[in-house]
């Protein structure tokens, strides 16, 4: 009977991790944000010259991003760029590339 | 008897009561489709299409047909045909994409059955598809340029696919002698790239201002104006003075014929000029296979729903890139690597029969004037059911700017370059 048990353990752990899909859900926030990484690399983790996002606080992200589009913070592309987004959608991007590992 | 049966396993899961658990456990990850997802050509477009299309659902089961083994990118090439860089430096492979499941087979698409959502390959095989992406770049109108057929680009290469054409070009302007002639010809809009034949005539203005200074670069171009042409103008003043030379369509520019062998060229205004070297950029069309299949319109491009990349011409049928009719976008590989992904998200909640939150795109197109001296437009897209795809904001580079800024625009495009390729082919 123990053996039977221990069987079946394994046989568990062999059903949960033989085919784990993922599924990721498609929100606004993912939408916005997919398009930063042809510069700030997938998932803001840059490869070479243009600074890294990922894992930044939201509020430091959202900060600059509104600095930008304001002109207070000097950039050469980010205060063009920023200007193509509303005060919610800054919210949502800094969100998700503050929870990007 | 001792034996352990499926019987005694569920019996044992039952008694644990994980049999209800694990059911549910497997039944929440695997909200994976599975189905079938076939993207055809393997650029900015086809590459990152495959990779989001897997982020957001890893159980699909993607193949990607694409005829080369390495991709020479087109972006940097100007570097290469400028001599600042060799061509290895801008080949991508597709190792990281079968790494992570996708099927790459190396085979040209030969016919498209969109009623049986079946794609045949020319090596005999053919693939079932629930979803099809289109992702075929451009060709050439050879049929518009008078003189000039395809296998001539070999002597008057276009080098606007990179790759051997760009190392034609390059050996070119080695052979050529100080004091001689180089002529661009930009084609009319619209085309891949639009800036691209400007940074092309300022890297070869590098060039030859250190190898072959007497030299002269010539630009007869199609169109009246170009992408940041201020911009372009004034850093050939600057930094090439008196060597480039550019002149409008309506001044002169528009070619009316080639003589290939006498590398001479002859305009709708009567003159004629001689070169010794030639890069004539022809007119533009979707990718040839997106034609013969039966998605474009009588412009040779596809028209698309400009919310999901969907094609108009048939269901489940995707375009994405250079082929498509992407509104207010322009032809660049920035803007494929961003329909890649609007185009991804749109399959799969297609697949989940879900709807698909609001699009947004993006475009940023650097040149470099020099390898120390860059510059840039950038947009920010929406979607509206009346305009289509329409810029929400953006600008182009400052028109007074010191050098520290110039550079650090240059350095930006490098950094751009590595992030867009990871993001697409790693």
């Amino acid at each position: 009977m123990q053996r039977n048990f221990i069987i079946t353990f394994f046989m568990l752990c062999t059903m949960l991790f033989a085919r784990v899909v993922s599924s990721a859900e498609i929100t606004r926030g993912v939408m916005l944000s997919n398009s930063c990484a042809a510069c700030h690399g997938t998932d803001g983790r840059s490869p070479g010259e243009i600074p890294s996002i990922n894992g930044k606080s939201a509020e430091f992200l959202s900060q600059a991003l509104h600095d930008f589009r304001d002109g207070k913070r000097p950039a050469t592309v980010m205060g063009r760029h920023a200007s193509g987004y509303t005060d919610d959608e800054i919210e949502l991007i800094a969100d998700y590339f503050s929870k990007r590992p | 008897m001792n034996r352990f049966n499926r019987r005694k396993f569920l019996k044992l899961l039952g008694y644990s009561g994980a049999l209800p658990s694990t059911a549910g456990f497997l039944s929440s990850c695997s909200k994976g489709t599975s189905a079938r997802v076939v993207i055809v050509g393997g650029g900015f477009g086809g590459a990152t299409c495959a990779k989001y299309l897997l982020r957001f659902d890893s159980s699909l089961q993607i193949t990607l047909v694409e005829p080369s083994e390495k991709f020479l990118t087109c972006p940097f090439s100007n570097m290469v045909i400028g001599g600042v860089q060799r061509l290895d430096s801008i080949s991508q492979d597709y190792s990281a994409q079968k790494a992570r499941g996708v099927q790459v087979v190396h085979a040209r698409v030969q016919a498209v059955d969109a009623m049986v959502r079946m794609v045949a390959l020319d090596n005999g095989k053919v693939i079932h598809y629930d979803k099809l992406v289109l992702s075929p770049g451009i060709d050439f109108k050879w049929e518009a340029v008078e003189g000039m057929n395809a296998a001539d680009a070999e002597v008057i290469p276009h080098a606007w696919h990179a790759g051997r054409q760009s190392t034609i070009l390059r050996d070119q302007l080695k052979s050529m002698d100080d004091g001689g002639v180089v002529i661009v010809a930009p084609p009319e809009n619209p085309y891949r790239c639009p800036p691209g034949p400007y940074e092309r005539v300022s890297l070869i203005a590098h060039y030859l201002k250190q190898h072959k200074p007497k030299s002269k670069v010539l630009v007869l171009d199609a169109k009246d104006k170009f992408s940041k042409q201020a911009l372009f103008q004034q850093g050939w003043d600057e930094l090439y003075p008196g060597m480039v030379e550019w002149v409008s369509g309506s001044a002169g520019g528009r070619i009316d014929e080639v003589d290939v062998a006498a590398r001479t060229l002859y305009t709708e205004s009567g003159d004629k000029h001689e070169a010794d070297v030639i890069n004539l950029i022809p007119p533009q069309k979707a990718g040839e296979v997106a034609i013969t299949s039966g998605f474009s319109n009588e412009d040779g491009w596809c028209p698309i729903d400009q919310r999901t990349f969907e094609s108009d011409i048939h269901k489940d049928v995707y375009v994405i890139g250079d082929a498509c009719i992407a509104g207010k976008m322009p032809k660049s590989g920035f803007a494929a690597n961003s329909q890649g992904k609007v185009c991804a998200a749109a399959v799969v909640s297609s697949l989940r029969g879900v709807e698909m939150p609001d699009p947004s795109y993006v475009n940023t197109c650097y040149s470099l004037l020099s390898p120390d001296y860059g510059i840039s437009v950038a947009a920010v897209y929406r979607y509206d059911k009346d305009s289509g795809i329409y810029k929400t904001g953006g600008g182009v580079s400052p028109l007074v700017a010191d050098d520290a800024y110039r550079l650090q625009e240059a350095r930006y495009a490098r950094g751009w370059y590595d992030s867009i390729t990871m993001d697409a082919f790693g």
